[in-house]
C-alpha cells in the first residue's frame, strides 16, 4: 500500500502564493471598504458559530480552562473584530492636517494605505487570539494575508486552517500550516510586512530576512515583566491581581505574565502568606488537581521549567509549590524566595508558572535592579505612594505598564501594546493594528495661484531675503520681505 | 570607537537628556551655531557640492532654521503624556501614553544635503531626549569636517558625538549595539544596516530613494499653467542639487501630442534659470564626485539613450559639470529608465493617454513621492489610490518636504518609517502605554473558580454592554 506524502511547502510553493496573493491585492479587491468588512463580518461569524470547536482544540493544546478560553482569546478575538467593524470607515477616513505659510496655498491630508501582502507568523500560548488578532488588524487595513500559526499547538493550527479555508476569501487569506522548514520557505519569499510574535531568538532570524527585501517589521517579543511590590497596598486585592496576572494567564506562559516580583524585606512574609492563601482559595487546596489552570504547553518546556527549579541555589528557596508530574505537564504554582540574581530563573524568561520574589531594602531599590535587566514587555507597581509611582514611570523603560493591576492594560483598545528593546518593535491593538499594516501616504495639493519668482533662479540677494522670511513663518517679515524692506 | 559609545550609554543612564531644559539648551545651542555659523556652511556646501548660497540657504541653513524653531515651541506639547480612554468597565482607572527615549541612537546621513540629512533627524533624536552618534558621509568631506570640529563646540559632547570616517568606520558601526539606527542612503546600504540592525533586535527607519515620476496633464490648460508647470519641473529637476536628491523629480510622463509642448517650455525655463549652455552654467550645483559623475555619464553611453537627448548632453569632467540634459522617450530597458538617475537627466517618456501613467509607475517599485500637475479631479482620485508613494504632491515639485506636519518617508522599496515635525519626536520616541486603576472596586469574575455566571459577566463585559451587566448583576438575566 503506497502511504500518501503530503506534498511539501518549499520556497518554490511559497513564491506561487504570494504571487497569487499579489495578483489579488493588484485587482484591487482587498482595498474596498466593502470587502474589509465583510470578511470582519465572516470572521464574527465564525468566532460565534465555531466557539465549542475552538474552546476544544484550546483545551487539547493546553488543557485551558474554558472560561480562560472564553476571557484571553475568544472574546479578545471578538471584540477586536467588533471594534474594527464599528470603526473602519472613522479609520480609513483621510485625515487632514494643518498647513503653514511656506507652503501657502495649499492643503494637506495623510491617507491610509494598505501595504499589500503581509505575512503573519503566531504562536502558541494564545494561539487563537494571537493569530486572529493581527490578522484581524491586517484585512482592516486592506490588505491580503497570510497566516502562518505555531504548529506547536497543533491542534487550534489545524482549526484555524480548517475556519478561515470554510469563512474567508481563499483568494486573499490563507493558512500556512508548519514548522521551521515551512516558516523559512515563507520567510525566503517578499512581504510587504511582517508581523512576528514569539521569542526573541526567532524574531531576530525573522527580521535578518525581512532587511533582504525591505520590508518592514513588527515584533512581539517578552521579557522578564517585573512586579514591583509596596507595603502601602491592599495586601489581598494586590495578590489577588497578581494570581490573576501569573497562573491564572495560560499558568505563566504568556509575554505579559508577571515573571517575578521585587518588594521590601519587610513586606515580603506577609505577602507570600496572603500570595498563598489567595492560590489555596482560587485553585482548591490540592494544587496539582485544580482543572482550573493550563498545563505546560509540552515536555520541552516541561523539562526547561524543571531546570530552573532544579538548578542549586535555587532548589532550596523554593517556599511554597514546587510539585510537578510530568504525565500531565502540570508544575504547582511555586514561590522561591532571593534566587541570586545570575540564577538561570532570574536571567531568562520564565514563561511558567514559578514566581520568584526578591526582596530589597528600599524599595527604590527595585528600580536599578529592573534597569538592569533587558527593556521587558510590561512592568507593573503596585502602590499607593504617588511619589513612587512617578518615579517607577518616568524611570522604567517597558513595552507598557499597570499600576495597581496586571494584564489589562492590552485590554484597552485606545493602547498601543508593544515592546521596546529587546521585548519587540511596533504595537498593534485597537486602531493600531490598522496602522500597523497600513502606509499613511502624505499628500500635498497646491494650486497655480502665486507663483511667487522667488523659488527659482536667477538668485538675487531680494530674492534671498525672501526666502528666508518665508522659511522664518513669520508673516510680517514675509510681507516686509516682498515690499522689499525685510532687513536680513 | 568603543569608549564614545560607553560613554554615550553613561551619558543616557544619569537621565541628564531626559530633562526638557537639557533638550531645549541643545536645541538652543544648535540654532546658534546655524546662525553664527552661516558663511562657513555656504563656503563648505560650495566646496562639496557647488551649491550656490540662495540654494544653501533654502534647502539646507532655512529648513534646518525653521526645523529647530518649530521643535522648541511644540516640544513641551509633545513631551508631554496623551491621555487615552478607558473603558466605564475599569472604573476608576486612567490610561495614558507616555514618550520615553529609546537610549542611544545612530544616525547616518547621505551626502546630497549633508547638513540637513544630518541636522534634521539630530534634531528628532536630541528632542527625544536620546544620546546621539552622528556619522555624516565622507562623500561630502569638507562638510563632514566642519561637523567633526563645529558640533563639540556648541553641544553636549558627552551625549552628542560626530564620528569622521568612510564605509569602513559605518560597518564597524553597525556591529555594536544601538536603541535606533537612523539611516538616509540608497536601497543596497539600507538593507545592510537593517540586517546589522536585526542582530540587536534594534528598529531603524530607512530613508531610500527611487525613480519619482512627474505626471504632466496640465499643458493643455492654459498658457500660464503650462508655464508654472514647467517652471516647477525645472524647479524639481535642477533646483535641488542638480537631481542629486532621493525628492528630485526623476522621469516625466507626458502625452506623446503634447511632448514637443513641453520639451520647449522645459528649454526655454532651463536658459532662463541655468544658462544658454554649458559653458554659461550658473544657479546649479555640480556632480558630487568623479564616481558619480562617471556613473551617470555611463547612463548615456547606450547609444539608443544617446540618440534620444533632445536637449543638452554635454559634460566637462575637469568641473564635475553635466548640464541640464532632456531625453525624449529612450528605451523603456535601459539604465537610465531602471535606476534612480540622481543626476541631471531627464527622461520624459510619452504615452498616448496620460491615464497610462498609473500603470507605468505601477510596473516600478514604490517611489518616494509622485508628482502629478494636473487639474482632473477623478485623475487625481485615480493616482491617490491606484499608486503607492510616500507621498504625493499636486501640482508642484520639492515644496512637501517643507510642510513639518506631513510625514516624509518611503514605502516598500523606498523605505520605511518617518520624521518632519512631530514625526521626528516619535522616530525616536518609544510611547509606553500605561495604566492606573484603584483597589477598588474589584471585577470579581476575573478570578476562578470559574461559573456560569462568570462566565456571562465576561461576554457582557467585553462587549461594554453595561445595561447588560447591571442585568444580570440584579439577577435578571440567567446564562
Amino acid at each position: 500500500m503506497m502511504e500518501e506524502v503530503k506534498p511539501e511547502f518549499d520556497s518554490d510553493k511559497a513564491a506561487v502564493l504570494v504571487n497569487e496573493l499579489r495578483k489579488t491585492f493588484n485587482s484591487g479587491k482587498t482595498k474596498s471598504y466593502e470587502w474589509r468588512i465583510s470578511q470582519l463580518e465572516s470572521i464574527s461569524k465564525m468566532i460565534d458559530e465555531k466557539e465549542k470547536e475552538i474552546v476544544e482544540a484550546l483545551r487539547k493544546d493546553l488543557s485551558k480552562p474554558e472560561l480562560e478560553a472564553f476571557l484571553s482569546e475568544i472574546l479578545m478575538a471578538r471584540s477586536s473584530c467588533k471594534l474594527a467593524l464599528k470603526e473602519l470607515k472613522q479609520w480609513m477616513m483621510p485625515q487632514k492636517v494643518e498647513t503653514s505659510l511656506a507652503t501657502y496655498p495649499s492643503s494637506a491630508e495623510i491617507v491610509a494605505e494598505p501595504l499589500g501582502v503581509v505575512l503573519v507568523i503566531s504562536t502558541w500560548n494564545f494561539p487563537f487570539s494571537l493569530s486572529l488578532d493581527p490578522v484581524i488588524g491586517a484585512i482592516a487595513a486592506g490588505n491580503a494575508v497570510v497566516l502562518k500559526p505555531s504548529e506547536i499547538a497543533s491542534a487550534t493550527s489545524s482549526l484555524l486552517s480548517r475556519l478561515v479555508g470554510e469563512y474567508m476569501d481563499k483568494s486573499a487569506i490563507i493558512v500556512v500550516e508548519g514548522a521551521v522548514a515551512e516558516t523559512s520557505a515563507l520567510l525566503e519569499q517578499k512581504w510587504d510586512k511582517i508581523f512576528f510574535t514569539g521569542g526573541a531568538r526567532v524574531g531576530r532570524i525573522v527580521m535578518a530576512a525581512a532587511a533582504k527585501n525591505l520590508t518592514p517589521v513588527t515584533l512581539e517579543l517578552g521579557g522578564k515583566c517585573p512586579a514591583v511590590v509596596d507595603s502601602n497596598v491592599n495586601l489581598q486585592v494586590t495578590s489577588r491581581r497578581i494570581v490573576a496576572g501569573k497562573w491564572v494567564c495560560n499558568n505563566g506562559q504568556a509575554c505579559i505574565s508577571v515573571d517575578y516580583i521585587i518588594t521590601t524585606k519587610e513586606l515580603a512574609p506577609k505577602l507570600i502568606a496572603t500570595l498563598v492563601s489567595v492560590v489555596e482559595e482560587i485553585f482548591g487546596k490540592d494544587l496539582m488537581e485544580s482543572k482550573e489552570r493550563s498545563r505546560i504547553i509540552n515536555s520541552f518546556h516541561f523539562k526547561r521549567l524543571v531546570n530552573l527549579l532544579e538548578e542549586d541555589k535555587v532548589s532550596n528557596k523554593i517556599v511554597f509549590g514546587g510539585q510537578r508530574e510530568e504525565s500531565q505537564l502540570q508544575i504547582a504554582p511555586t514561590i522561591l524566595l532571593d534566587v541570586p540574581e545570575d540564577s538561570m530563573i532570574m536571567q531568562e524568561e520564565i514563561f511558567g508558572p514559578l514566581l520568584p520574589i526578591i526582596t530589597v531594602e528600599r524599595l527604590e531599590d527595585s528600580f536599578a535592579m529592573i534597569n538592569r535587566k533587558p527593556k521587558p514587555l510590561a512592568a507593573y507597581l503596585f502602590s499607593d505612594d504617588e511619589q513612587i509611582k512617578r518615579k517607577f514611570v518616568q524611570n522604567i523603560c517597558a513595552g507598557g505598564m499597570a499600576i495597581n493591576d496586571t494584564i489589562l492594560q492590552v485590554t484597552v483598545p485606545t493602547l498601543p501594546f508593544g515592546g521596546v528593546g529587546e521585548s519587540g518593535m511596533g504595537s498593534y491593538h485597537g486602531k493600531f493594528s490598522f496602522d500597523a499594516f497600513s502606509h499613511k501616504k502624505a499628500v500635498l495639493y497646491r494650486s497655480f495661484a502665486g507663483d511667487s519668482p522667488t523659488r527659482y533662479p536667477p538668485y538675487t540677494p531680494g530674492k534671498k531675503k525672501q526666502i528666508k522670511a518665508l522659511l522664518s513663518g513669520k508673516l510680517l517679515n514675509i510681507m516686509l520681505a516682498l515690499l522689499g524692506f525685510y532687513k536680513d | 570607537m568603543e569608549k564614545s559609545i560607553a560613554e554615550l550609554r553613561e551619558t543616557f543612564k544619569t537621565g541628564g537628556t531626559k530633562s526638557i531644559s537639557w533638550r531645549k539648551s541643545q536645541l538652543k545651542a544648535l540654532l546658534q551655531l546655524i546662525n553664527q555659523n552661516e558663511d562657513s556652511i555656504f563656503k563648505a556646501l560650495d566646496q562639496d557640492l557647488g551649491k550656490s548660497p540662495v540654494e544653501s540657504y533654502r534647502d539646507e541653513v532655512g529648513v534646518l532654521k525653521k526645523s529647530v524653531t518649530y521643535t522648541l515651541s511644540c516640544l513641551e506639547k509633545w513631551v508631554a503624556p496623551k491621555k487615552a480612554e478607558v473603558p466605564l468597565l475599569f472604573f476608576p482607572a486612567k490610561a495614558e501614553v507616555m514618550p520615553q527615549p529609546l537610549g542611544v541612537v545612530l544616525i547616518f546621513s547621505s551626502w546630497n544635503f549633508p547638513f540637513t540629512l544630518a541636522l534634521d533627524p539630530l534634531i528628532g533624536a536630541i528632542s527625544a531626549g536620546n544620546t546621539v552618534l552622528l556619522k555624516p558621509s565622507d562623500l561630502a568631506p569638507a562638510c563632514m569636517s566642519f561637523l567633526v570640529e563645529t558640533i563639540p563646540k556648541y553641544l553636549d559632547n558627552k551625549a552628542v558625538k560626530v564620528l569622521a570616517g568612510g564605509a569602513d568606520i559605518g560597518e564597524r558601526l553597525l556591529q555594536l549595539k544601538w536603541d535606533k539606527i537612523f539611516f538616509t542612503g540608497s536601497p543596497r546600504v539600507g538593507r545592510l544596516v537593517m540586517a546589522a540592525a536585526a542582530k540587536h533586535l534594534t528598529p531603524v527607519t530607512l530613508e531610500l530613494g527611487g525613480k519619482s515620476p512627474a505626471i504632466v496633464d496640465t499643458l493643455s490648460t492654459t498658457p500660464s499653467k503650462a508655464k508654472v508647470t514647467a517652471k516647477r519641473i525645472v524647479g524639481g529637476k535642477w533646483g535641488p542639487c542638480t537631481g542629486q536628491a532621493c525628492i528630485a523629480i526623476d522621469y516625466v510622463l507626458v502625452e506623446e501630442k503634447l511632448a514637443s509642448t513641453l520639451i520647449e517650455l522645459l528649454k526655454k525655463t532651463i536658459k532662463r534659470f541655468y544658462g544658454e549652455n554649458i559653458k554659461s552654467l550658473k544657479n546649479i550645483s555640480r556632480i558630487v564626485n568623479k564616481h558619480q559623475f562617471q556613473r551617470l555619464v555611463n547612463l548615456l553611453k547606450d547609444p539608443d539613450v544617446a540618440d534620444s537627448i533632445v536637449y543638452g548632453g554635454s559634460v566637462d569632467e575637469e568641473k564635475l559639470v553635466i548640464e541640464p540634459t532632456i531625453l525624449l522617450d529612450p528605451p523603456l530597458d535601459s539604465e537610465i529608465m531602471s535606476e534612480e538617475i540622481f543626476g541631471p537627466l531627464l527622461p520624459i517618456i510619452t504615452l498616448k493617454n496620460v491615464e497610462e501613467s498609473i500603470d507605468f509607475i505601477n510596473s516600478k517599485s514604490n517611489p518616494l513621492v509622485i508628482y502629478a500637475f494636473t487639474e482632473d479631479e477623478t485623475f487625481k482620485k485615480r493616482i491617490l489610490s491606484e499608486t503607492s508613494s510616500g507621498t504625493v504632491t499636486f501640482n508642484d515639485s520639492m515644496v512637501q518636504f517643507l510642510c513639518d506636519s506631513l510625514p516624509f518617508g518611503g514605502v516598500g522599496q523606498s523605505g520605511f518609517g518617518r520624521y518632519h515635525g512631530k514625526y521626528s519626536f516619535d522616530t525616536f520616541s518609544h510611547e509606553k502605554s500605561i495604566l492606573h486603576r484603584g483597589f477598588y472596586p474589584e471585577i470579581e469574575p476575573r478570578y476562578p473558580p470559574w461559573t456560569d455566571f462568570k462566565l456571562l459577566f465576561l461576554k457582557l463585559a467585553y462587549q461594554f454592554d453595561y445595561f447588560g451587566l447591571i442585568l444580570l448583576l440584579l439577577g435578571f438575566k440567567r446564562s
